[in-house]
């Protein structure tokens, strides 16, 4: 998988990831991949939630010693 | 993506951990692509109050208010547990810790998002307030701006 940004988002609290992760995701081309690391617990459901809404695709996710590691897909606008 | 979507709030309550739920939640909906307005209202208006004294004519009953009420999000207390201004300070302490955004900082960065931030006049007019102690760049309006939002809305929350 070719990742062409990396969010760190290690130690931030809700509403941070979703809105850096926002950030992010705007300064991408559609079909460009965001790898976001974050250790806030929402962030599971948040993310997946806020993808499915804004029409971004979460190709995966992968969780190790409490951090959180999403990779999203930037969809169509 | 289909349409804009809206979400519109009612900050009417001047309680930090209210204003607090008011401004996550607008903070959010603005990463979901949402056109987000905050209309405050009462005691609401008090979260965009300057923190600096400014001087402006006001009646006496105007002054007392201006003097009583918080000047500023930063100096608001709680719903719950103020202990008389000792649990704002707590809470702060709380949300350092745990590296989450105090109000002050959620409002800079709901401008940062272009979420509107509106002021009722009427209320404004009731308090004594005046446009020069109220933050800048905001917007002044009544009741049908405020419905003109949220009739379209698909999110609309008073607080």
């Amino acid at each position: 998988m070719n990742i062409d940004k990396v969010l760190n988002a290690k130690g931030l609290a809700c509403p941070m990831p979703i809105v850096k992760t926002k950030k992010a995701i705007d300064g991408l081309q559609s079909g460009q991949i965001l790898q976001v690391l974050t250790t806030d617990k929402g962030a599971k459901s948040d993310l997946t939630a806020w993808a499915a809404s804004t029409g971004h695709e979460i190709l995966d996710t992968q969780e190790e010693n409490g951090v959180l590691t999403f990779y999203i897909k930037k969809g169509e606008k | 993506m289909s349409d804009t979507k809206k979400t519109t709030i009612v900050l009417f309550s001047g309680d930090y951990d209210k204003a607090m739920a008011a401004y996550i939640i607008a903070n959010g909906a603005a990463a979901y692509d949402h056109e987000v307005t905050i209309f405050h209202t009462f005691w609401g208006l008090n979260a965009l109050r300057k923190d600096e004294d400014i001087i402006v004519e006001k009646s006496f009953i105007e002054k007392m208010f201006g003097k009583m009420m918080p000047k500023g999000a930063d100096k608001m207390g709680l719903s719950k547990m103020n202990f008389a201004g000792m649990g704002p300070k707590m809470i702060k302490d709380v949300i350092k810790k745990h590296n989450a955004l105090e109000l002050p900082q959620l409002i800079e960065m709901a401008q940062e998002q272009d979420v509107k931030l509106v002021a009722c006049t009427m209320t404004m007019d009731l308090l004594g307030l005046k446009e020069e102690e109220l933050l800048d760049n905001i917007e002044y309006a009544g009741v049908a701006a405020y419905l003109a939002d949220a009739e379209v809305g698909n999110v609309n929350l008073f607080i």
